[in-house]
């Protein structure tokens, strides 16, 4: 049986990025529990703009999870009440009828806002930029077995590889630091024999990319991992603090 | 290697071994600490304290101690001021306890508060043993050898006052918060861990804060209790 219910939200609304922003409450009615989050906001921005009102800005694209576009804050947690999740796998039966809903963008200097609820998240690929690649055309896919590769190994540097970019572990963290991500990109090339290679400069261009941008530093608090959508875990962290201080010293 | 305290990881290394250095520290001072609550003449204790004392090993050491502390505490407030930069405009609405623990989110408040107690705690025994003395030290011979009588000093402080007991059992649980939180962060800092070892650390940091804020939670409540 459907279930409905009906939602106070408080949105972050901004302007602009040098505007002053607010919070304003809206009401939604008659939401269905089946409905995803994202698509309750549609419901919010469909009233709106028949109220005459400008619609609230905020990201969205494949709405199945794996693009790692949309954010939002949602009741003191990235991505809201629900593990392992990107918003728009967020159902509204998470939810009770009757709640008041806090709705925020990602807090981040490194993540200025642009509008109301749409973070810019071009940080993450200027970190890639410095070094989140291999230099050279390593060809076509090889054959099975032409490089051995431990199972191990594989699979670690696969999960790593599973980060979509989303910034959820800058939100998380309490010093907005973004060494989930960027461990996660180090360590899916350190594990594996064709990113090994330029290991040490990658490492180094990476962090130093990372604190220019104003990032904060880790503390090992652990909430990027919990709030991660694809369970990346911070041994990812390790690996990296590991890796940079192999190539510093080395110098 | 000159800018390698302005990276971001360079700056948690820091923090990383003299923290490392000083649950080094920790452990001995427990271990001799305990020597109070298994002889009640105080001979065993000052032998033990005389040790600590005379050894040149320990005297070399002393200052390098001194330098962690501070290194340690002052380095604190410069990653976490650098922290701060990177949030200027907070949440509204935060629900932290469902990702992290509190101690993880609190070190630099329990770091504060374990200052607090190190300054009295410096004030009551270091600073009266080795510069201004005491009545209580005065000179006990044991085994043949002339020593300070510090057992007087520290047996009387906590035999004497519930308030500083008190005070003794809250700064050893403040400091096993500390470690809980420090003992793996430390590991995890200078990339000793991965899946396995980060549970491992994990547990073995848990038993080690534990071991060290009952340790030193006995010592003022053995004299409470018994005298």
């Amino acid at each position: 049986m459907e279930k409905t219910i009906n939602l106070t939200l408080k949105v972050w609304r901004q302007n602009g990025p040098k505007e002053k922003g607010r919070f304003e409450t809206y009401q939604v009615s008659n939401i269905s529990t089946d409905s995803s989050f994202l698509e309750m906001m549609d419901i919010l921005n469909e009233q709106l703009i028949s109220e005459n009102k400008e619609p609230i800005a905020f990201d969205h694209d494949c709405r199945e999870g794996i693009c790692g576009m949309c954010s939002l804050y949602i009741n003191g947690r990235p991505h809201g009440p629900d593990e392992d999740i990107t918003t728009c796998q967020l159902h509204m039966r998470k939810f009770k009828d009757g709640e008041t809903v806090t709705i925020e963008p990602w807090r981040a200097a490194a993540f200025p806002i642009i509008k109301d609820l749409i973070v810019d998240r071009t940080a993450f690929d200027t970190i890639i930029a410095a070094g989140g690649y291999v230099s050279v055309n390593t060809g076509g896919i090889p054959d099975a077995n032409a490089i051995p590769i431990a199972k191990v190994a594989a699979d670690e540097a696969m999960d790593a590889a599973s980060c979509i970019g989303c910034g959820a572990c800058v939100a998380a963290c309490k010093n907005s630091s973004a060494m989930l991500f960027v461990s996660a990109k180090v360590s899916q090339l350190a594990l594996l024999p064709q990113g090994k290679v330029e290991a040490k400069r990658r490492a180094k261009a990476m962090v130093a990319k990372m604190d220019e941008l104003g990032f904060g530093g880790c503390t090992n608090t652990g909430a990027c991992e919990v709030e991660c959508p694809k369970n990346i875990s911070i041994s990812n962290i390790s690996r990296l603090n590991r890796e940079f201080l192999k190539a510093r010293f080395s110098d | 290697m000159s800018n390698f305290l302005t990276t971001s990881i360079g700056r948690k290394f820091l923090m990383s071994v003299t923290g490392l250095f000083l649950m080094m520290f920790i452990m001995v001072h427990l271990t001799i600490n305990l020597l109070l609550i298994f002889d009640d003449s105080g001979d065993l204790f000052n032998q033990g304290a005389h040790f600590m004392a005379t050894n040149p090993a320990i005297k070399i050491m002393e200052p390098v101690l001194a330098l962690g502390f501070l290194v340690h505490i002052i380095w604190s407030l410069v990653v976490s001021l650098q922290n701060m930069k990177a949030r200027p405009i907070g949440y509204k609405q935060l629900n932290n306890s469902q990702s992290s623990s509190w101690a993880s989110r609190n070190m630099l408040i329990l770091g504060a508060l374990i200052f607090v107690f190190l300054v009295m705690h410096i004030i009551q025994f270091f600073w009266k043993i080795k510069v201004t003395g005491d009545p209580l030290l005065q000179h006990v011979t044991v085994g043949g050898e002339e020593m300070e009588n510090t057992y007087a000093l520290v047996a009387t402080l906590f035999k004497e006052s519930l308030l500083y007991s008190i005070a003794y059992v809250v700064g050893a649980i403040l400091l096993g918060m500390h470690l809980v939180h420090g003992f793996w962060s430390a590991f995890q800092t200078i990339g000793f861990a991965n899946q396995i070892w980060l549970k491992r650390l994990k547990v073995v940091g848990a038993v080690f804060a534990i071991i060290i804020a009952i340790g030193f939670s006995v010592i003022p409540l053995y004299f409470q209790i018994k005298f």
